[in-house]
């Protein structure tokens, strides 16, 4: 097994690419030094990505956030600006494991590993994030959504790191929300999620939706009808009953140790409304 | 020695107060020695190969390749343990268990082992061992396992205590009967019957440390072992014979341990360890990872208990009857017996029968876990006995206090009570604030009683005063609790000398005589007696001292807060003498002053509790929050305050999370799905409110100071408390424990007519 740490970019992306046998890439380690552990991995190359100027930086520029592949969950916390543009993706990411975990754990590591049931991955699906994607090719940007295909496999090739997750500016009257059903009340992982972002117009109709859920299906759905059933509408009653029955009847969820398919299906409803209630007073505020 | 240790009253001078603990400051600062902590020079590294089937024939073990492998020093199979049991079943299902030997019978079960020069080298060899199994249809379930139809695991196995000895094996090992009184009769006089069915999921004791020993055999055939167990004196009896050594020739020594709640009270790893060592000719470290402890040590039995209950309007119970189903594992137990024993404890009842059946299943060998088989047992029956309450339209705490066993009550398991806590913990509850605190939506309370016999048993201690005057205590019960500090306590009180003079330790297996193991409550209760024992012997030496320094009868010569006195007029001008002035002078009067103590601890009293709890259920995802909890238990007497109470609340947040979360998730191929601590959800601090805690004292009759123990029955009421609770707050009844969101959600649907329910 061999470990490095590039300084740059273009070195972590020409390692990757040129190593022979199995290669990870390391940020926070806390799925990598975990599966290690267990004894389910032994990559051959272990690509340390901490080091890599910038980053470990969250910026903000006009377009918006550029949040790195290394910066920890606690550091997102810790961005006003930030917790105050994007309160749904920061309350997810402050969600995974515990504090000491959050130390460490990176949104970049949680999307690549590639669970379904990942906290931060709905909220940023429902925020409309994009992944910067660095490789051989050049640098190319998907939508988070497109970067896990199943279980813990992605659409990533050979030799490529995402390099930062980008959020978009917001506009006035915008809010989003995460929540999550665990039956602790932390340390554990979500048995169904969702995350829902919205924006509203002066009247506090609603202009724009996005509806995602997590745990549910072998990937976290984009639900578009749930974001149809808001837009247009005050977020009154038959709206958000509508949107209740439209997530709970999106779910392909699966019997197991953590919840049942009828669970699952029941649960994604209850937490959609509750997150779309909070999404809009967090959107009237502004 | 004529000890006596019935109860005197007295007023207590270190007894009750509440110094800190002399294993403190090691434990938080670290220093403390945990079981993987020991190490030797030359250590190798110890790896148990296990069997990915639930039931499985073991055709052929290929390990030559796993020898060749560099670095490798020993593989052991079944072979090298070879069988030495010599007719005794218990023991060899000890062995069997230790090493397949015939056939894989859970998920888990070891097969091989090896020792090498490290970690990978070790997992590596694992990878190299060949087994060829043949695999059976297994069963996991325990009312499956029943069943004609069920695979039998033994066939050399036909239930006892069935009045014909059965034609054909089965998975049920034996059936048990306890009550008296003619339960037909006492039904037929009820005005109101309630019947129920109830299941537990299986659980594990979920201790911090998993097991770990380091083995060490010489080739003069003498051996060491350091482990974390509850008991070293058992352990080394267990791995001499398994191993044919004389016991004298092992010496265990036991660690510091990182919770144990009878999860420690039997030996896996050790014998393994033992023969890895004997076999490589170099200490072999043995620790297992948190997967191997919950696949292949001992939770908890899995249950199915039926209950009948009848009583007249006026409140009076007048039949009670519980069938009752534990999962043993592969091997033969009394867990269905102890819960049948424990059923009805908590009451006086004319008519009562229970019926165990001990039953086989494809899963880990049961083991002890806090008051075994007592929890789920009070879970059945206190979740009728308020419905019942509820069916007369009585207060649930009235309707218990008017059925609660009673000084002279013939308990339903047979012998008749002394003075007990049952009616005390009681009206203790029943007067609580917490009992009046209002309750607000979605809120349910749930009151329930606990019942737990404690163990005494054979105990040994070692006191020795030091020249200084200082006292060091050996004692040979594991400190699992706090009993150090509580015995130290003890001593200093008999010696009449302070907390901080005293230093205890727990000695290993060649220092002191026999001891049992730290279960059944019994650490503080027999070590106790035992150390007011070696104490008052200590006395009877200082005051032959003094005597001899005063040259004067020693008939005249008392012992009264640590001095020697010189009775009578005549003595007038004689200062006292002083523990430390008599210990000074002792290599002129005799020597080294010591008192030791040999004793059967018999007469533990039997122990109560009522727990109250409120709870908040979320209707729309079945979530649970746990507001509120209450624990009154009567302790006898409270050595160390703060550790009752510690025993009292750790109890408490075992049973939540029993209740609520934890259970063995087993998939259709029979191999556990949830081997850690992720999705075996134990509760985290968030997760509980601060427990409060209600000590009474309540003497035991048996016990100089009047102690009980008071480890386990802590963890007897928390079920059905919480299953009360809940079923308040959610408007349905609750019968299958854990009670998670998913069970809560679906019961709750169901209740209201939803088109699902499961």
């Amino acid at each position: 097994m061999r470990y490095i740490r590039p300084l740059s970019m273009e070195d972590a992306v020409g390692q990757l690419a040129g190593s022979p046998g199995t290669a990870a890439i390391l940020a926070g380690g806390s799925d990598l030094l975990v599966r290690m552990k267990g004894g389910f991995v032994e990559p051959d190359l272990i690509v340390d990505i901490k080091a890599i100027d910038g980053l470990a930086e969250i910026r903000q520029t006009a377009e918006g956030f550029s949040i790195g592949a290394a910066v920890s969950c606690a550091l997102m916390g810790e961005s006003a600006a930030l917790k105050r543009e994007w309160p749904g993706v920061v309350e997810a990411a402050k969600l995974i494991g515990s504090k000491q975990v959050q130390g460490r754990c990176t949104i970049v590591g949680n999307l690549c590993n590639a669970s379904p049931a990942a906290d931060s991955v709905p909220a940023l699906v429902a925020a409309g994030a994009r992944a910067l994607i660095v490789g051989p090719g050049g640098r190319r940007t998907v939508a988070v959504e497109a970067v896990p295909t199943g279980p813990g496999k992605t659409s990533l090739a050979k030799g490529e790191i995402i390099e930062a997750i980008l959020l978009d500016r917001r506009g006035p009257h915008s809010g989003d929300a995460y929540l999550r059903f665990i039956p602790r009340t932390e340390m554990d992982i979500a048995v169904v999620s969702a995350g829902v972002n919205l924006t509203l117009d002066e009247q506090g109709v609603v202009k724009s939706a996005r509806v995602a859920l997590g745990a549910v299906a072998p990937t976290v759905l984009l639900v578009e009808e749930a974001a149809e059933a808001l837009i247009g509408r005050k977020l009154d009653e038959a709206a958000l009953e509508r949107l209740a029955k439209v997530c709970s009847g999106a779910c392909r969820p699966i019997d197991d140790k953590r919840g049942t398919v009828e669970f699952r299906r029941k649960v994604a409803g209850v937490l959609a409304r509750r997150a779309a209630t909070t999404a809009y007073a967090r959107a009237g505020d502004k | 020695m004529n000890f006596d240790p019935r109860y005197s009253g007295r007023n207590f001078a270190s007894v009750g107060t509440r110094p800190i603990r002399p294993d403190g400051v090691d434990k938080v600062t670290g220093r403390a020695r945990y079981g993987a902590d020991f190490n030797m020079a030359g250590q190798l590294v110890g790896r148990v190969l296990r069997s990915p089937h639930a039931h499985a024939t073991i055709r052929k073990i290929d390990t030559s390749k796993a020898e060749k492998l560099n670095g490798v020093k020993a593989v052991i199979t079944a072979a090298d343990l070879p069988d030495l049991t010599d007719g005794d079943a218990a023991l060899y299902d000890i062995l069997d268990n230790c090493m397949a030997r015939k056939k894989a019978l859970y998920d888990g079960h070891a097969v091989a082992a090896v020792a090498a020069v490290d970690a990978r080298t070790a997992r590596q060899a694992l990878q190299l061992i060949e087994v060829d199994y043949e695999v059976l249809p297994h069963v996991t379930d325990v009312d499956e396992a029943m069943k004609h139809s069920a695979p039998v695991l033994n066939d050399t196995i036909f239930t006892e205590g069935l009045e014909q000895k059965p034609v054909k094996p089965s998975n049920v090992t034996k059936r048990s009967q306890y009550g008296h009184g003619d339960i037909h009769e006492g039904f037929g006089r009820a005005d109101y019957v309630v019947e129920r069915s109830f299941k537990t999921e299986q659980t594990h004791q979920g201790y911090i440390e998993p097991h770990a020993c380091v083995a060490s055999v010489s080739s003069d055939g003498t051996a060491d072992l350091w482990v974390c167990t509850q008991g070293h004196f058992v352990y080394r009896q267990h791995c001499a014979q398994l191993l044919g050594m004389e016991a004298s020739k092992l010496r265990v020594t036991s660690s510091e341990i990182g919770g144990g709640f009878g999860g420690k009270t039997h030996v896996w790893a050790e014998p393994v360890a033992l023969a890895l060592s004997r076999k490589a000719g170099r200490p072999v470290k043995l620790v297992m990872t948190r997967d191997e402890v919950f696949r292949a040590s001992g939770p908890t039995s899995a249950t199915s208990i039926d209950v009948r209950i009848g009583a007249r309007k006026d409140g009076t119970i007048t039949a009670a009857e519980a069938t009752l189903r534990y999962s043993c594992g592969p091997y033969a137990g009394m867990w269905a017996e102890l819960g049948a024993m424990t059923a009805f404890a908590c009451y006086n009842l004319a008519n009562v029968r229970t019926v165990g059946y001990e039953v086989l299943v494809n899963r880990p060998k049961t083991a002890a876990y806090r008051a075994p088989s007592a929890p789920m047992a009070a879970f059945a029956v206190e979740s009728a006995v308020d419905e019942l309450a509820k069916e007369i339209g009585m207060d649930p705490v009235e309707f218990r206090i008017r059925n609660a066993a009673q000084e002279g009550t013939r308990s339903s398991y047979g012998p008749v009570y002394g003075p007990i806590g049952i009616g005390p913990t009681l009206e203790a509850a029943k007067n609580h604030p917490h009992m009046k605190a209002p309750l607000g939506e979605n809120q349910g309370r749930g009151m329930a009683c606990g019942f737990w016999f404690n163990f005494g048993g054979q105990t040994c201690t070692d006191l020795n005063i030091g020249m200084d005057g200082s006292v060091s205590l050996a004692v040979g019960t594991v400190d699992v609790g706090g009993s150090r500090a509580s015995l130290s306590l003890v001593a200093a009180e008999e010696l009449g000398i302070a907390y901080e003079q005293v230093k205890a330790v727990v000695a290993d297996t060649s220092s002191l005589g026999y001891n049992d193991m730290t279960d059944g409550s019994r650490g503080t209760f027999s070590s106790s007696m035992a150390t007011i024992s070696a104490a008052r012997n200590a006395i009877k030496v200082l005051r032959e001292r003094a005597a001899q320094m005063w040259d004067i009868p020693v008939d005249d010569v008392v012992w009264e807060n640590g001095h020697a006195i010189a009775k009578g007029e005549k003595y007038g001008n004689l200062a006292a003498l002083s523990l430390k002035e008599i210990a000074a002078g002792s290599g002129k009067t005799g020597g080294p002053i010591a008192g030791h103590s040999e004793l059967v601890a018999d007469g533990a009293g039997v122990s109560f509790a009522t727990h109250i709890c409120d709870i908040e259920v979320d209707p729309e995802t079945g979530a649970t929050k746990v507001l509120r909890y209450t624990v009154v238990q009567d302790a006898g007497k409270a050595v160390h305050p703060t550790y009752v109470e510690g025993q009292y609340q750790g109890g408490a947040a075992q049973g939540i999370g029993w209740a609520l979360n934890e259970e063995y998730v087993y998939g259709k191929d029979g191999r556990l799905q949830n081997p850690g601590f992720l999705d075996y959800r134990i509760p985290v601090c968030s997760d509980l409110p601060m427990i409060d805690t209600q000590i009474l004292e309540i003497p035991n009759p048996n016990h100089p100071y009047g102690v009980r123990g008071v480890g386990e029955t802590s963890i007897v009421p928390p079920l059905a408390a919480i299953a009360n609770a809940v079923s308040n707050a959610a408007g349905v009844r609750m019968t299958h424990i854990p009670m998670s969101p998913p069970r809560i959600l679906a019961a709750i649907e169901a209740e209201r007519g939803g088109r699902w329910s499961k």
